[in-house]
């Protein structure tokens, strides 16, 4: 039995103009491994993410045959079921640190309260816990990091602290949607890095969406590419170079490449069959 | 390159400079706002076309008697020698002598304007106190019928003119039931007791009597109050309940309220302690404004209450070219403003710790 498994998973937003499918038919498998997904904008990468949270905002809808996660049925189980699993079980980084923190509660504040508020902690055996999260993403000085607004924390440190806020509860799955886009590269590589060393410590699942198809081919064990809300093609990321499908070749074909030719690069042909 | 990362440290001078420092800098605005008020009123006061000295001596003066009070208020002058004497007075707290009440203005404007901030709390208490929840209810479940009905209910406070709906108050709770008191702040009965036996501290009838252990004073006080307080926190009530639900819209789609419920967060906590805190950043600025907006006294309402506030005080004054009183009142309103939007500055970095940077 997988993780996590995910059968024909759709999710639709009700518009004015009809509906909007933005994943359609998505079915995949995840164990204590590396899944990158790649796609374009728009492609559904996020959205699926967020569906294994069932965090889909109104109008937007989720259905699946079966997402099921450690052999529970995600679709079946109630919202305060789901509450316990995200808290605890899995959990999810996102793209900006500037904004997937509060802006008005300091970063002990943020870090802490599902210790205290859900496991019932004190405020000081909390306080060490968040302490030693923050020590675990290579932070100096933590003490003054936990008193310190999210304003005052470079972007950098901000990711750390995101991860360090999602990894207090030790998650078995781990969901990282495109983590790194909003660093300067040099500081991607240091996220990078402890956000692998984190994953292989602990034996998680992590499900990495990026748009950056060099980055998921080193970081990742396995790839799925996404075009228009379906999985188009699946692949060992090594392996990335030789994909058989047109449309990851294009992706491909759109890289830049030191020492290349330097002629335009070409644009990316799509074909509607893909999505079919 | 580091692999660990540490907060910069904050450079520049110690806390309690910059505090000293914010202060200064903040009284200094207050001085300058102030004076430029004085200027407005000062401005006005002399291109109405109504003469000072005729106003004082009436129309039957002699021409030397005209000098000589043309020159007794110094109105020989140089303008800018005006405008300083005109800042003297003010700040010696020298308005002029009101010539209905035959009183100073700033004496006049004691008595009235505690009706008014009296009336303005309570209407804002109540406002803030049922308008921000209903504008969260509102935003947490769009299309509802809670949502419509807090729509609805806004809409009528902002479509009904404010003596329509005293009128109606008065008539039903006053005339047909008897669960309030009547137009004015106190029976007639009581307002002599509440002359002999309440010292007056503040001038608001309710902390008066409160201070003084005069309850059943206080009692009808209470119950003449409600019925106006309830009007004006009515249209108070509707504009922050509008604005609470857009801003909380706003926020509730915000990437930082997905974070909370990754981490597993109870919906009441993102809504009321996530949210909501982001939400009173700008909600200080608008329930600032409508505070200020009833602190000017609202003459509709005070006229149907027979409330007597400063807005029917300013309202008579003018209506008898007292011109000295309607400027003290302009000055009193104006301070008020500046006052109020100078707090409102300060909880806003009280609340928000990046305006305080």
């Amino acid at each position: 039995m997988s993780l996590l498994e995910v059968e024909n998973l759709r999710v639709t937003f009700a518009t004015e103009a009809g509906p909007v499918e933005a994943v359609r038919g998505v079915s995949f498998r995840l164990d204590r491994e590396r899944l990158g997904i790649v796609g374009e904008s728009g492609s559904g990468k996020t959205m699926t993410g967020r569906s294994v949270l069932r965090l889909i905002r109104p109008p937007g809808r989720i259905e699946a045959d079966r997402m099921a996660f450690g052999g529970v049925d995600l679709m079946r189980i109630s919202e305060r079921e789901m509450r316990a699993l995200r808290g605890r079980r899995i959990a999810m980084v996102m793209q900006d640190p500037k904004f997937s923190l509060n802006p008005v509660m300091r970063v002990g504040a943020q870090l802490t309260e599902g210790l205290r508020l859900r496991d019932g902690m004190s405020a000081r055996e909390a306080r060490a816990k968040a302490l030693e999260a923050l020590e675990a993403v290579q932070i100096r000085d933590p003490e003054r990091v936990l008193d310190a607004y999210p304003h005052e924390l470079s972007g950098g440190m901000g990711q750390r602290v995101m991860i360090a806020m999602m990894l207090i509860p030790e998650p078995d799955l781990l969901i990282a949607d495109e983590p790194t886009s909003a660093l300067d590269v040099t500081v991607q590589a240091e996220v990078l890095r402890i956000l692998d060393a984190l994953v292989r410590e602990r034996g998680m699942g992590l499900m990495f969406i990026s748009h950056d198809l060099n980055l998921v081919a080193r970081f990742c064990d396995r790839v799925l590419v996404m075009y228009r809300g379906r999985i188009v093609e699946e692949i060992e990321a090594q392996r990335l170079s030789q994909a058989t499908h047109p449309y990851t070749q294009g992706l491909l074909g759109c890289l830049p490449k030191i020492g290349g030719a330097r002629g335009p690069l070409p644009t990316l042909a799509r074909d509607a069959a893909w999505s079919e | 390159m580091t692999d660990t990362a540490s907060l910069p440290r904050r450079n520049g001078s110690a806390p309690a400079l910059r505090l000293a420092k914010r202060v200064a800098g903040l009284a200094l605005t207050l001085a300058a706002t102030f004076l430029g008020l004085l200027a407005i009123t000062f401005v006005i006061g002399r291109v109405i076309p109504i003469d000072p000295v005729l106003a004082v001596l009436g129309e039957r003066a002699t021409a030397e008697q005209y000098e000589a009070a043309r020159e007794a208020m110094g109105l020989n002058q140089p303008l800018w020698v005006q405008f300083g004497l005109y800042v003297r007075d003010a700040l010696s707290g020298d308005f002029g002598k009101s010539l209905v009440t035959a009183k100073p203005v700033l004496e006049d404007v004691a008595r009235v304007f505690p009706a008014t901030l009296e009336l303005a709390t309570i209407a804002t208490i109540f406002g803030v106190l049922f308008g921000i929840p209903a504008g969260v209810i509102a935003a947490t479940r769009p299309g509802s019928l809670a949502d419509q009905l807090v729509r609805l209910i806004g809409l009528m406070g902002y479509s009904m003119p404010v003596f329509w709906l005293g009128l109606m108050g008065l008539l039903v709770f006053y005339g047909e039931l008897g669960w309030v008191g009547g137009p004015g702040r106190l029976d007639t009965s009581y307002e002599f007791m509440y002359e002999l036996d309440v010292p007056a501290r503040t001038g608001m009838i309710l902390i008066d009597t409160a201070l003084a252990g005069q309850w059943e004073i206080f009692a009808n006080a209470l119950s003449h109050i409600l019925l106006p307080a309830g009007v004006l926190g009515y249209y108070s009530m509707a504009y922050i309940s509008r604005m609470t639900r857009s801003f909380m819209i706003d926020q509730l789609g915000q990437e930082y309220i997905t974070t909370a419920r990754v981490k597993g967060m109870p919906e009441w906590r993102v809504v009321w302690v996530h949210a909501l805190r982001n939400v009173m950043v700008p909600l200080i600025t608008v329930i600032a404004l409508s505070y200020a907006n009833l602190l000017e006294g609202s003459v509709l309402t005070e006229t149907v209450f027979a409330w007597p506030g400063l807005g029917l005080y300013i309202t008579h004054a003018l209506f008898s070219a007292d011109m000295a009183a309607v400027m003290g009142g302009t000055i009193v309103v104006g301070t008020v403003f500046i006052l109020l939007n100078m707090l409102s500055d300060v909880l806003y970095r009280l609340i928000d710790p990046r305006a305080r940077a």
